[in-house]
Parts: C-alpha cells; sequence; structure tokens
C-alpha cells in the first residue's frame, strides 16, 4: 500500500447558530488546512467533502460550498453525502494509486438551521418507520435503556462519560461545551428522554473543518518543514449494519468492532482513542466492541459530546488524533466516525507516528 | 402494568385476496431558520436602501453581485464594498413557459442575466416591458424599484429596457 | 503507479418509468442490482463492498438513504459509501467504486445508482423557496436554456439541431427494451409541435423525469478470470469548478474539457476522434449533443452540430451517440450518469442486443452535473490494460 499521513488539521470553534453561510463557515478552514501544509488549490491532486443537503433544507449545498476551495484551474474533486471522515477514506483511495501525492478533505454542517432531532428521524425506512418521526435522542433512549436493561451499564456509568468528556474539553478551544458538574450533581438533574439526561446528548453544534492528506516523501518533507511529525495511517476501514432497530442488538456495535479488526486497531498498543458517540452511553458500548481498555485514553478533545456538528465530528475525530501524532503527545491512535440511528455504520482508523 | 394477552380470534381470511399496498400518503413538515451570511447580508441591508452593494475579490480584482463570501475561482474572502449600477446588458435570457409548483410569477415571463454596469458577473432577474420576441443580446436595461424596499430581492421588481443604444458586443464577449 | 486492473464483469438496469408503483425504493435498487449480480454470475455474499450514489434526498424525501437500505442490498457487515456530485454523481459513483478495485482495497464491488423521483416533487426539490432568494428559475431547463441559446449564436448552428438529436435518441430508443420513452413514429414534425417549455428549448427537446437504477459489478482481474466478456476500464477522471466566477465559459467549461484531457491520457488515447469507437454522453436536452462533442474534443469547436447533422451520430453512422436512447429517452437522475458508463460497457462487451454498435472495442461513458461544473467519465474496452 502507498503511504499516507495526515499532515495539517484546522477545526473551527464549534457553536450553535453560527454566523455566516456554508462557504463562509469553511472557507476559512480549509485556507488555514492549505497554508498550514503550504499548498495552493490549484497544486491538490485530490478534494473530498462530507456535507448532508437535508441539514440546511436546500439540494447542492455541496455545489455552493466549492467556492470556497477555489477550484480553478477546474480540480479533481468528489462528494460524500455523509460525515467527513468518509470523504477522509475516499482520499485514502484515491492516493493509493501513487499518481497524485496530496489530497484536501473538508467537511461543514450546520445543525441548528433546523430541528435536528427530527430531520435525522428521516434516515429511517420512509415506509414504516419514519412516518412515525422517531427523533434521534429517543432513539440513542431505546439504545440506552436496553444497555441499562441487559445490566451491562448504570446511568452513573453514563454520567460519568459526560463529565470526563466536558471537563477534557476545557482543554479544547474548538469545544462547545467544556466544563461539566460532578457525577453527583448530574445525576440529581431530570431525565430528558429516560434514562437520557441532558448532560448525556450532544450539543447543536454548527462547524466545520479540514485536512491535507499526502503520501511518502511529499509528507515527510512537509511535516518536517513545520517541525511536526506526520500522522500516517495505519489502517482505515469502515462497516454498516442493518439499520432495522426491531433485528438489531442495539446494545453490541458489530460493525464498529469488525472495522477495528481491520483497520490494525490492536497490533500494537494504542495511546489514546477519539471515538464519535454523541451520546454518552454509545461510548461504553464502542469501548467494548473495539476492545478499548482502561490504559486508552479516551476523547482527550472532549469528543462529540462536547461539540458535535453533523458531517464534522467524525472527521474532527481523526483530526484530532492526527495532532495528538503531530506534536508527539501520542505515537498511535485511533479515530473512529460514526453514521445513521443508533451507531449503524462505524469507519475506524489507527493513526502512528513512525 | 400487565399487558393481557391477545385473545386468539378466528383467522383472518380475505377473498378475494387483498390487493397490494401501492402508494401511501407520509406528509414530511420541516421547518428551518435561514441565516444570510455575513455578506449577502451586507448586500440585502443596502438593497433596503435602494443601493447595489457588490465586492471584489482582492486577488484577481473581480467584483460580485450579489457577494458570494469568496471569489469561488480565487477561493479568498471578497473584501472590498463596490456600489454597482442598476442599470446593465442583457447577456442572454429564458423565456419559461412550464408551469411548476412554487411558481409566483404569471407565464411566460422572461428570465435574462444582466451584467450589470460596475460588476464582473451577471446577475438572473425578470425582464418586463416588451414582448418576448423582441429581446435580444446587448439589450441595455434598467431597474425599476419597488414601492416599499426591504431586506430582499423583491426589492427590484423588474428591469425594463432603458432605451440606450444596445451595448457593445466586445463589452460582455466574456459572459456569453 | 500501482494500478490495478478493473473490469466491469456485470450490468443491471431496471425499466425505467415516470413512475415505477410496483416496487418500494429497496425494491427498485435490488432489481438493478440482481441484474447485474446475474450477470457476473455472483450473488451478494460475493461481495465486498457497496458503493451507492443518487442525487440530492430531497428527490424521495429520505436522508441518507444508503443507510436504510444497507440490507437490501446485502451490505451489513460490508463497507458501504454514498456519493452525492449532482448530475455527474452517477459517473462519480462508478469511478469512486472503480478506484476500490484499482487500489488493491477489495476484489468485487458493487456499484448502484437511483433514483425514485415520484415519491417526491422533483421541481419542488430542486428549486425550493429560500427567503431572500430569487424564484425565477424554474428547473434545470430555465439554467440551462440560456447556455444552449449561447451555443447556437456562437456555432451559428441551424436551429434543427436540437430536434433531430431529440428524434435520433427517441429512435435508438425503440431499440432498448428498459427505455423509459418508447415513442413509436417519432419524427422532426412531432418535435417541432411540441410546445415550447424555456426558449429555445422544446418539450420533446428536454429529458423525461423517470423512476429508475442501474448497477454494475465491478471486480480485479483476479475476480475477473473466468467472467464472460468482461469490460476492462482503461481510464477514470473526475474535474469540478465553481458555478459561477467572472469570465467563467459555461457552454463549454473547461472542467469537462480537461477531464476529458485527462480521461484520454490514462486511456493512453491520443485520437479520441480515431480511436473511440461510440460513446454514451450525458444530454438532458438534445443541443447539448453537439455541445459536448465539442467540449470532449470529438469535434472542433463551433462543429460539433455538423456531427449531428451528418448523422454521424446515428447508430450506423461513423460515431454512434447514446444508442441507448441516452438520458433525452431515461432519465433517473441520480442513475443517469451511471447508465452511460454501463452502456459503455455493454457495448465493448458486444451485450447492448438491438442497440449494439458493430464492432465498438473502446467506449466512452459521461456524466455532468451541477450548473455544467462536475464532470465525471470513464473509458471502457474489450481490451485489458
Amino acid at each position: 500500500m502507498v503511504d499516507v499521513a495526515i499532515v495539517a488539521f484546522a477545526q473551527r470553534p464549534s457553536v450553535r447558530n453560527a454566523v455566516g453561510d456554508e462557504v463562509e463557515l469553511v472557507q476559512p478552514v480549509i485556507q488555514q488546512a492549505l497554508e498550514d501544509a503550504g499548498l495552493r488549490a490549484s497544486e491538490l491532486g485530490f478534494v473530498c467533502s462530507g456535507s448532508c443537503d437535508y441539514l440546511i433544507g436546500r439540494p447542492f449545498s455541496f455545489v455552493t460550498a466549492l467556492d470556497a476551495v477555489g477550484a480553478w484551474p477546474p480540480l479533481c474533486e468528489s462528494h460524500v453525502e455523509m460525515d467527513g471522515a468518509f470523504a477522509f477514506y475516499e482520499a485514502w483511495v484515491r492516493l493509493q494509486h501513487g499518481d497524485v501525492d496530496t489530497a484536501l478533505v473538508y467537511a461543514f454542517g450546520r445543525s441548528s438551521l433546523g430541528s435536528l432531532p427530527i430531520i435525522l428521524s428521516q434516515q429511517l425506512d420512509p415506509y414504516t418507520v419514519a412516518p412515525l418521526f422517531p427523533d434521534a435522542i429517543s432513539l440513542a433512549a431505546l439504545q440506552a435503556r436496553a444497555l441499562l436493561d441487559g445490566g451491562r451499564a448504570t446511568e452513573r456509568d453514563f454520567a460519568e462519560v459526560a463529565c470526563r468528556s466536558r471537563r477534557a474539553a476545557e482543554g479544547n478551544p474548538n469545544a462547545q461545551l467544556r466544563q461539566s458538574a460532578d457525577v453527583e450533581a448530574l445525576l440529581g438533574a431530570a431525565c430528558l428522554r429516560p434514562p437520557l439526561r441532558v448532560h448525556d446528548c450532544p450539543p447543536i453544534s454548527d462547524g466545520a473543518c479540514a485536512m491535507v492528506l499526502a503520501t511518502g516523501e511529499r509528507a515527510r518533507a512537509i511535516a518536517s518543514a513545520r517541525g511536526r511529525a506526520p500522522a500516517w495511517v495505519a489502517g482505515v476501514d469502515h462497516r454498516i449494519d442493518p439499520q432495522d432497530l426491531g433485528s438489531r442488538d442495539l446494545t453490541r456495535a458489530p460493525s464498529a468492532k469488525l472495522a477495528a479488526e481491520r483497520a490494525g486497531a490492536h497490533r500494537a498498543p494504542l495511546d489514546l482513542a477519539e471515538l464519535h458517540a454523541p451520546f454518552s452511553p454509545q461510548e461504553l458500548i464502542l469501548r467494548e466492541a473495539m476492545g478499548l481498555g482502561p490504559q486508552v485514553a479516551i476523547n482527550p478533545s472532549g469528543g462529540a459530546l462536547a461539540a458535535n456538528p453533523m458531517m464534522v465530528a467524525g472527521l474532527t475525530r481523526v483530526g484530532e488524533a492526527a495532532l495528538r501524532i503531530h506534536d508527539g503527545r501520542a505515537g498511535r491512535a485511533l479515530a473512529h466516525a460514526t453514521s445513521g440511528p443508533c451507531l449503524q455504520q462505524n469507519l475506524v482508523c489507527v493513526l502512528e507516528a513512525r | 402494568m400487565s399487558i393481557p394477552p391477545t385473545p386468539a380470534g378466528p383467522a383472518l381470511e380475505f377473498d378475494p385476496p387483498l390487493s397490494p399496498v401501492m402508494r401511501i400518503d407520509c406528509p414530511v413538515r420541516l421547518d428551518y431558520t435561514i441565516a444570510a451570511g455575513r455578506e449577502q447580508s451586507r448586500f440585502l441591508r443596502a438593497m433596503s436602501r435602494g443601493h447595489l452593494l457588490g465586492r471584489r475579490c482582492p486577488e484577481c480584482r473581480k467584483v460580485y453581485l450579489p457577494p458570494r463570501g469568496t471569489c469561488p475561482r480565487c477561493g479568498v474572502m471578497t473584501a472590498e464594498d463596490v456600489e454597482v449600477q442598476p442599470r446593465g446588458t442583457i447577456t442572454t435570457w429564458c423565456v419559461t413557459n412550464v408551469p411548476y409548483e412554487g411558481q409566483v410569477l404569471e407565464l411566460p415571463y422572461v428570465t435574462a442575466s444582466v451584467l450589470l454596469d460596475g460588476a464582473d458577473l451577471p446577475f438572473y432577474f425578470l425582464i418586463q416591458g416588451l414582448p418576448a420576441d423582441q429581446i435580444r443580446m446587448g439589450m441595455r436595461v434598467e431597474a425599476e424599484w419597488a414601492d416599499t424596499l426591504g431586506p430582499t430581492l423583491d426589492s427590484i421588481r423588474c428591469f425594463r429596457p432603458s432605451g440606450e443604444p444596445d451595448a457593445d458586443p466586445a463589452s460582455y464577449a466574456e459572459h456569453v | 503507479m500501482s494500478r490495478e486492473p478493473c473490469a466491469v464483469i456485470g450490468v443491471g438496469q431496471t425499466r425505467h418509468a415516470s413512475r415505477r408503483k410496483d416496487v418500494s425504493i429497496p425494491g427498485l435498487v435490488r432489481e438493478a442490482a440482481l441484474r447485474a449480480l446475474d450477470d457476473a454470475g455472483l450473488t451478494f455474499a460475493d461481495i465486498d463492498a457497496v458503493v451507492l450514489g443518487k442525487a440530492p434526498d430531497t428527490f424521495e424525501g429520505v436522508v441518507m438513504p444508503e443507510l436504510f437500505l444497507a440490507s437490501a442490498l446485502g451490505a451489513a457487515g460490508k463497507p458501504m459509501m454514498r456519493v452525492h456530485t449532482a448530475g455527474s454523481v452517477g459517473g462519480s459513483t462508478a469511478i469512486v467504486a472503480a478506484h476500490l478495485i484499482q487500489a488493491g482495497v477489495h476484489e468485487r464491488v458493487l456499484t448502484v445508482a437511483f433514483e425514485k423521483q415520484s415519491e417526491s416533487d422533483a421541481m419542488w426539490a430542486l428549486s425550493p423557496r429560500i427567503p431572500f432568494q430569487p424564484t425565477l428559475v424554474a428547473g434545470a431547463g430555465g439554467y440551462f436554456a440560456p447556455l444552449v441559446r449561447s451555443y447556437i449564436q456562437r456555432a451559428g448552428a441551424p436551429p434543427h439541431i436540437g430536434v433531430e438529436v431529440a428524434v435520433k435518441d427517441r429512435l435508438h430508443a425503440l431499440r432498448n427494451p428498459y427505455a423509459h420513452l418508447h415513442m413509436e413514429g417519432i419524427d422532426r414534425a412531432m418535435v417541432e409541435a411540441s410546445p415550447m417549455l424555456w426558449d429555445p428549448i422544446r418539450y420533446l427537446e428536454t429529458c423525461p423525469s423517470s423512476d429508475g437504477a442501474c448497477a454494475m459489478v465491478l471486480a480485479s482481474e483476479r475476480a475477473a478470470r473466468g467472467a464472460a466478456r468482461p469490460a476492462w476500464v482503461r481510464g477514470t477522471a473526475m474535474r469540478s469548478e465553481p458555478t459561477m466566477f467572472a469570465g467563467r465559459d459555461a457552454v463549454n467549461p473547461r472542467a469537462g474539457q480537461d477531464c476529458a484531457q485527462a480521461l484520454y491520457r490514462e486511456a493512453g488515447i491520443d485520437d479520441p476522434r480515431r480511436q473511440l469507437d461510440t460513446a454514451e454522453i450525458y444530454v438532458p436536452f438534445s443541443w447539448f449533443e453537439p455541445m459536448w462533442l465539442e467540449n470532449l474534443g470529438l469535434a472542433d469547436e463551433g462543429q460539433g452540430w455538423r456531427m449531428t447533422d451528418e448523422g454521424a451520430t446515428a447508430l450506423g453512422g461513423r460515431f454512434p451517440v447514446n444508442a441507448s436512447g441516452g438520458v433525452l429517452s431515461s432519465n433517473p437522475i441520480g442513475a443517469s450518469g451511471m447508465l452511460r458508463f454501463a452502456e459503455a460497457a455493454l457495448q465493448v462487451r458486444g451485450m447492448a442486443g438491438e442497440h449494439q454498435v458493430d464492432g465498438a472495442r473502446n467506449a466512452l461513458g459521461h456524466a455532468y452535473g451541477g450548473g455544467s461544473q462536475f464532470f465525471a467519465m470513464w473509458i471502457v474496452s474489450e481490451e485489458r490494460p
């Protein structure tokens, strides 16, 4: 395989009701990532982005966003209607061909324009499930309930995840929720959708991020000029589970388990894992599925509980893991992205310093 | 609460067998609060005062109206306000004869790509004041403002022929 | 370069119609997918990954429908991707799938594209009412008609060219059992008598709105061993440019020209006019046939209409274009680009049936989208690269 590394990553602080349209949201992070890698758009071998039209209620939002890139002369460019982490995957595949040596990946999402939990309900079977409008928080609550009923976790476990995530986010200037009361105080709050309390749920976030990938020598040259270690992609894989909620064991994530295995997560010890778990019980499910023990630091950035811009939060996990390789805080890190209701689809990427 | 078991009734029989379900109606309503971007907001505010405010690209110096936040060609934020005149030249046009959902204008109607004086990109406007078969490339038109102005494109009701002689084709050649 | 050879070993498509009321969305995509698998002599179990493409989700009103279609397409436990690059999506989806094989990631990939516009309203989906934005332009025709007008003026083309393409593609469609439009007795008078929708585009010079799907099984050299008549992917290319900027030529866009040149380079083609035998080109409005012939370098600038006028692009002509009937005869938007790619593969496999181009060995599949700004193309050949 061709060696591919993340050499630059830029993100904007996640906020609710960001001022600015898609272009104004995404242009600064693209420019920052390109400048950080010392590249101009016209030099890029490949460009790929991730976004979702329904977030802003308009078709072709990615077309407008292309205005932020400076696609002139014309670029080799593609788009996935998925989290930006899957755009990262497409770029990694493209770089395997060996004929181009750089790629730009970006993602943007404005979750605050519509009612996000209801919009996400329209991901479900349009004939039998979506007409019932089961909102995303209720579905996560079903999953949490199954976890409690199976005796595999307690509400205290959920609160501990939430508390640890928000406190970790104190060191992350791009996070939206950056503090937490202690676990006892959290457990004293009323439930939002039993058994989920507000602290178990992600904020509504608008955000954008961008990343530059490069292969082999090019990656080494870009990174060394900036005094950082390239974050090499040691393995990447993604898998999907059936959606039908009635036929799934909602307390397991077999696709996450398989993706972690295929990405070679356990070929060597991991220093940290950035998990895309928008609801606190989902972190417990993912840790178990991927076999992440107590020696692996989870979500030092605060994770999706601290900032959850849709279509961006997964790619941000990859970027946050890469930043920690860049500056030597970690030697080997796992990054994860999810999509669909109740952790239906999962991507796992393993990054290494070499 | 205990749920009583469902009584075992006679098996349902259909004669003749039921026909398959061919259609269900599932109306979906999603409400969005659309926010104009920073640059578009400046443009709309200027429009509510009867001005057309474009933005200039710091690299290629072209003027965009309405502003798009960036210069799509250069990929940089546009940075300088430029007032554009409410008159210009028709570069190409279209007569719409097809009804569609959400249509507000009476059919047929003419929309034209108008290169406003001082702007470097044509913009679509409704054209009125002459029969569709008399519209031509290079024709000069001017804006007719609405009676009440607001932060909306509806502040310009339409464009009408200005009576000026047709523009020199060279002046709009790269926009055809 | 470390590109693995990639072959099309299975092609399937649905019957296209304005309303496929007889199937659900899963039923529609499975109809195409199962035909492609049958053609390849495989089942879902043999597939390593699924790549799905479609145009905006608003067309069916399902957000990211690949999620609920995972089971119907046998993707459970496998990688599944969803591509969306506007009208070019069917083409770029096939390219993403081919890249997975060429990168050596997978051996057998199922790629599917669909649209079931009858489950929503396409005009509404394309032109939602947005505050403070004009709603002057009605659908795609309102955007493309001015470009057609510009082309006619630049090329000095006679007005009947659009009519000729409209007739020719519908005559081709009569030979394609899957085509949406089967217009017996179609002729110039019928097209000329149809209403002028977006002047200069008449009703019969536009594509229909169809429900339909297309699927292909792509395979590595190893997995293609033993496959009957594989079509080898000789080159792929994608290019994008912004929707509008000062000085942009939307009639003969540079992204399309660059894409074609990159494609020919990768496929080792020096003289496309001589080396290509046929092309499936994305022509949603009849005038786009000559426009794209020029953009692709298959005709000199301003001369594309002469090829149409001389009959060169009709079956039996020297360079048949859209022998399947093209987008003018079937237009399930998200699948329309993949149909172009798949029909090109059928031609070089010699499996196009009644609309086979005699002796086709190298064929071009072309798709475009947005404001003539996104391009995806491939060249397939009976000969292994």
